[in-house]
């Protein structure tokens, strides 16, 4: 009888530790996915910066006043040909440049020209302007943490920013808002 | 004459040198207190992410415009929020984080103090 007791007693513990091994393999398993980058909520005062940049492929200077119009809507989109994910958003991208409504602008993250040149004669121009950040400073003049990061400007103010590629969720999105 | 210039060439390089450490040195000492807020753990000066590089350029490009340490701070933080500063400071949000310490001090002072005097009777 006690012989039996203490298989038993064995056995239920030999279970839980296959159970809480169970547990702990699938909170890590979840957890390979998960987006890992934590950030709380915050306000960011949304004025759009002022600033003044080069225009790809040119020499000359563009300031942040003469470049946003307050009656205009405008997205800025910033891009690298080095970021991969930056090809997956760009065919929404060129979807987006047919509406007239939408006046695309593409901040040229850290690259080169002549790989940029080459990602836009493969993949096609959806900006009305690019410009140039070569050190990155202008994007953190935006607020950005990286590419491809996109912000929906009106009235000189960032009304919405998604960080990441953009979806066709977004997509509708931004197509409701500039309506 | 000779002997003037030369002396006098070694003096200014040597200067310069100073001064520009000087800036570095405080360029590392504002870069240790940010958050790389795309490498968690890790602060902008220990980082070599993008992200952390365009921020030490940032960093460098204020300086030399001027901008005091302060400024710096403040600057960041209306673009990215509080929590890009390692050192949070006391409003609604962070409250509990810097008076729960002193609480537990004070409660487990108070807990040693009434065992101390339970003892003693």
């Amino acid at each position: 009888m006690v012989f039996l007791k203490k298989k038993m007693r064995s056995k239920f513990f030999l279970f839980i530790i296959i159970l809480i091994f169970i547990i702990i393999f699938l909170i890590f398993y979840k957890g390979l996915t998960n987006y890992s980058i934590y950030t709380p909520k915050i306000n960011i005062e949304n004025d759009i910066p002022v600033f003044s940049a080069n225009i790809f492929d040119s020499d000359l200077q563009v300031s942040s006043k003469e470049l946003f119009d307050p009656k205009k809507s405008y997205l800025l989109n910033i891009w690298s040909s080095w970021c991969v994910p930056c090809r997956d958003e760009h065919a929404l991208l060129m979807d987006l440049s047919k509406d007239e409504k939408v006046n695309l602008i593409g901040l040229n993250y850290k690259d080169r020209l002549n790989n940029a040149k080459n990602y836009l004669n493969e993949l096609g121009n959806p900006y009305s302007k690019i410009l140039v950040d070569e050190t990155g400073t202008i994007a953190i003049e935006w607020g950005a943490f990286g590419v491809p990061e996109t912000f929906l400007i009106y009235e000189n103010k960032v009304i919405k920013k998604y960080i990441g590629p953009l979806n066709q969720q977004f997509l509708i999105e931004i197509k409701s808002l500039i309506k | 004459m000779n002997y003037f210039k030369i002396i006098f060439f070694f003096f200014i390089l040597l200067n310069s040198n100073e001064l520009k450490a000087d800036n570095e040195d405080l360029k590392n000492q504002i870069t240790k207190n940010l958050r790389c807020l795309i490498c968690q753990g890790q602060s902008v000066y220990d980082s070599d992410s993008e992200f952390a590089n365009s921020l030490k350029v940032t960093v460098e490009e204020k300086l030399n415009d001027g901008f005091s340490e302060e400024q710096i701070y403040l600057f960041l933080k209306d673009k990215y929020g509080q929590w890009i500063l390692y050192d949070p400071e006391l409003n609604i949000n962070t409250y509990i984080l810097w008076l729960l310490p002193i609480l537990l001090f004070l409660i487990g002072g108070a807990i040693i103090f009434k065992s101390f005097i339970f003892t003693k009777k």
